[in-house]
């Protein structure tokens, strides 16, 4: 059963139609890539997956249930998790608190328990901290928890947009340009984080991208997009001699 | 009995614009609710009854050098005030800095010219003209034609000239300006002195027109011509003009068909209609947030 | 109760340290509105008068107890605040302001106009309930419990709003419930402080609540460091006593209070204590302030 399907998405802001009748099936546990030369619609896409977005035209169906028109906060406690291509932390809070921010979508306790530090509401916290923690181990920031998020390096940030993502429990993972600013060390580190990500969460994982080489090597599926439109769409070796996508890329043979 | 109170709301929203102009400069470039804008209006409106009662100057002369030493005190204020902040502080706290120099400027010129309320001597005679349909006074037309004309000349600057294209870019993105070779601090004291001189010229106009002058006036004013300027959209120059007459004239019509006492809150009450309506006031481009 | 009080400490310190306290309690109110989760309100002293006119009201017009009168005001605040909330906040930022500038001076001017309320005159003769063992105490709960709250799920949702919108979204919060709730809470506190306030000042009347005490009110706020409690205590006492201090030099007064918001403005932009949390006050000292560039913030 696919996990997400979108079925003609069009987005039109103001004249400019960013996206023109895109198709996407995600599979379960997928490693799915979606790449495009700048300006493609990519992030447009995402934007309309999580929510942030209502298309113009056009279905997304996750899990089995129509998510059009559902807010950005909803599509997150559904379980999409995501990360931004310019990093969006919480700057002034610490690296600890960023992630379990992430829980928010997950948690349950409102106003009231959480003033009068109600029982209930403390055994979560003590959760959600220890979860937390648990996934500052695995992206390789536990030393860092008490940093303020903006103090971090680069890379490490981006490393923890995506511990928060996960603090969430989704189901699917959007990381766009997760490998933006990384050398080819943390690249390569990166994809074993995925691929132990959709190991031992049984993640289904949708990647914007622009370093070929990382896409090629872990996506199993990729979708090509170009001016808004779906160009290319299949395994790597597929995509990789498509004419239209190398035109795309490399531009028309003279 | 219409036409008449729709001038009299468009001279007072003349006033209002253009002190919204001077608002809504500085917040298109440097994001700054200039709060000390209002008591720059105050002095200006100060500096003219000094220039014409103690040194008996003619009233042009008076409004000009009024214009001009607030200009200077506009750029002061600027690089005093606003400058240490640029770029190291959030806008919150650029804000509170200007709420001081407004406590600071008001208690000034209290403590130098008294809290009494005077008055400009008159100086148009009243006269007016019946135009059959609407009776208008000669110092209405005067205001009308004067704020007209320093909008235009505003938007002639803006568009014709090299340091209004540098205010244009600078606006618009103020890195890249800087990057562009632009000298970003020339700019901005421009804005700044240009915003006070209108607003100057208007504190002159209304001290004339409502021959009231205390060092108290610049706050509601200077309050109102903000919602002005947020209301035709902040930052958009056009709109602070529209936003002012708008305004002006919206709270005369309050005042002479509703009610007169609550004349504050209609101005107010306005405001928050359109926002509701547009958030982004009228003329405000809506901005699209990258994500 | 003050009247014993008054033999071990003078009078006018004593009225001091009920008006800091008040002053504390209204700005935690802000400080939840602004300073946490980032929505510039500079109209809170609107949220104040509804407090103080209503308890003050209830108080003589219907004998209340002292106690309702002022949960009532309270919640009266409160309401208002949640129905300014819900239309205003899809505004951004400086178009929030001044609606919330907008609808301080409509209330400002409807009391103006309140006969009830004694109009321009004012209210007087309002039962003196206020006193400092109950302001002290009313001081240490809200302080306790604020703490509580700003370091719950909720309060951590508050202060994401703040950093990002839409990260917090995209974390599951619904950011427009949650700040209509930080208006809520705070215009609560708001009312509170302000039947607080008219129940110590036995008089009050409409100037009392114009635009220079909200922006008071939020130099507190921002004085003290954004989201933080022990800033915001800090904040109110300084800005509390400064006037009071400032006596010695009479008429000049105002002139230094502006000069020294300009002053502290220039050289601690993040406000004095920045965004101390407890746990971070050993590694804070001698490290560079953390920089908030609001420009980059969306």
């Amino acid at each position: 059963m696919p996990i997400l399907t979108l079925d003609g998405i069009s987005q039109e802001f103001g004249g400019l139609r960013a996206l023109d009748g895109v198709d996407l099936m995600v599979e379960e546990q997928q490693i799915y890539g979606i790449i495009g030369p700048n300006g493609a619609g990519k992030t447009t896409l995402f934007n309309i997956i999580t929510g942030i977005y209502d298309p113009t035209e056009g279905t997304i169906e996750f899990l089995g249930q129509a998510i059009n028109g559902a807010k950005a906060y909803q599509v997150a406690q559904m379980g999409v998790g995501r990360t931004f291509q310019n990093i969006r932390l919480f700057q002034k809070l610490s690296v600890l608190d960023n992630v379990r921010m992430g829980a928010y979508g997950v948690t349950r306790s409102g106003f009231w328990s959480s003033l009068l530090g109600l029982p209930r509401s403390q055994r979560e916290a003590q959760e959600v901290t220890a979860r937390a923690e648990e996934l500052l181990d695995k992206v390789g920031l536990l030393d860092k928890k008490m940093e303020y998020a903006v103090n971090l390096a680069y890379g490490e940030q981006r490393r923890l947009e995506i511990a928060r993502a996960l603090a969430l429990k989704p189901t699917l993972l959007l990381l766009d340009e997760p490998a933006a600013g990384m050398n080819a060390k943390e690249k390569v580190e990166l994809m074993e984080l995925i691929y132990q990500l959709r190991e031992q969460m049984k993640l289904t994982i949708l990647l914007v991208e622009h370093d070929m080489n990382l896409v090629m090597n872990i996506c199993e599926r990729i979708a090509v997009l170009d001016y808004g439109r779906k160009i290319a769409d299949g395994p790597p070796q597929e995509v990789k001699s498509d004419k239209r996508v190398i035109e795309s890329y490399l531009g028309a043979e003279a | 009995m219409f036409l008449e109170q729709l001038l009299n709301g468009l001279t007072l929203g003349s006033t209002y614009a253009l002190i919204a102009l001077g608002y809504t400069m500085v917040y298109g470039i440097i994001q700054l609710i200039n709060f000390a804008h209002g008591e720059i209006y105050m002095i200006g409106a100060f500096v003219g009854l000094f220039l014409v009662t103690v040194l008996g100057v003619n009233i042009l002369v008076a409004l000009a050098l009024a214009m001009l030493t607030c200009m200077v005190v506009g750029m002061l204020i600027e690089r005093v005030a606003y400058r240490p902040l640029r770029g190291k502080s959030t806008r919150l706290s650029a804000l509170i800095s200007a709420i001081g120099v407004s406590i600071f400027l008001q208690t000034l010129l209290a403590l130098l010219a008294g809290t009494n309320t005077r008055s400009y001597p008159s100086i148009f005679n009243s006269q007016t003209f019946d135009l059959g349909f609407a009776e208008v006074s000669l110092l209405q037309i005067i205001i009308l034609v004067f704020a007209a004309l320093l909008m235009i000349g505003l938007q002639v600057m803006i568009h014709k000239t090299r340091i209004g294209k540098a205010m244009r870019a600078s606006s618009q993105d103020l890195e890249a300006s800087y990057l562009m070779g632009i000298n970003v601090n020339r700019v901005i004291s421009f804005t700044f002195a240009i915003g006070s001189a209108l607003a100057a010229a208007g504190g002159v106009m209304v001290g004339i027109y409502y021959n009231a002058v205390w060092p108290y006036m610049g706050m509601m004013a200077g309050l109102k011509a903000f919602a002005a300027a947020v209301m035709g959209g902040i930052g958009s120059i056009p709109g602070a003009m529209i936003g002012g007459l708008t305004l002006g004239v919206l709270e005369i019509m309050g005042v002479a068909y509703l009610t007169s006492s609550y004349k504050d809150a209609i101005a107010f009450g306005m405001l928050i209609l359109v926002l509701l309506i547009r958030p982004q006031g009228l003329l405000g481009k809506k901005i699209t947030k990258k994500v | 109760m003050d009247a014993y009080l008054t033999q071990y400490i003078d009078p006018y310190y004593l009225r001091l340290l009920v008006l800091i306290g008040i002053n504390i309690i209204l700005a935690l109110g802000l400080n939840i509105i602004t300073g946490v989760t980032g929505q510039l309100s500079m109209g809170h002293a609107g949220f104040m008068s509804l407090g103080a006119y209503t308890s003050a009201i209830l108080s003589m017009q219907f004998a209340c107890p002292f106690w309702l009168a002022l949960l009532a005001g309270a919640f009266v605040a409160a309401l208002f605040g949640c129905l300014i909330g819900i239309p205003t906040l899809r505004l951004e930022g400086d178009y929030l302001a001044m609606v919330t500038i907008g609808f301080a001076e409509i209330i400002r001017v409807f009391f103006l106009n309140f006969e009830p309320g004694g109009k321009a005159v004012g209210l007087a003769g309002i039962p003196q309930n206020t006193n400092f063992v109950l302001v002290l105490v009313m001081v240490i709960v809200i302080v306790y419990l604020n703490s509580k709250l700003l370091n719950s799920r909720i309060g951590k949702a508050w202060y994401s709003i703040r950093e990002n919108e839409i990260a917090a979204e995209a974390c599951g919060v619904d950011t427009t419930r949650l700040k209509v709730m930080a208006f809520t809470v705070g215009s609560f506190l708001g009312g509170l402080g302000g039947g607080l306030y008219a129940h110590y000042m036995f008089f009050i009347r409409p100037q009392d609540f114009a635009f220079m005490k909200s922006i008071e009110l939020l130099n507190m706020v921002v004085l003290g460091g954004m989201g933080s409690i022990p800033g915001t205590i800090i904040g109110a006492t300084i800005l509390t006593l400064a006037p009071e201090l400032l006596r010695v030099v009479a008429e000049y007064r105002m002139l230094f209070y502006g000069a020294l918001l300009v002053i502290l403005m220039i050289f601690r932009p993040n406000g004095l204590l920045g965004d101390v949390r407890v746990y971070d006050i050993r590694k804070r000292w001698g490290r560079k302030e953390v920089q908030a560039n609001a420009d980059t913030n969306p």
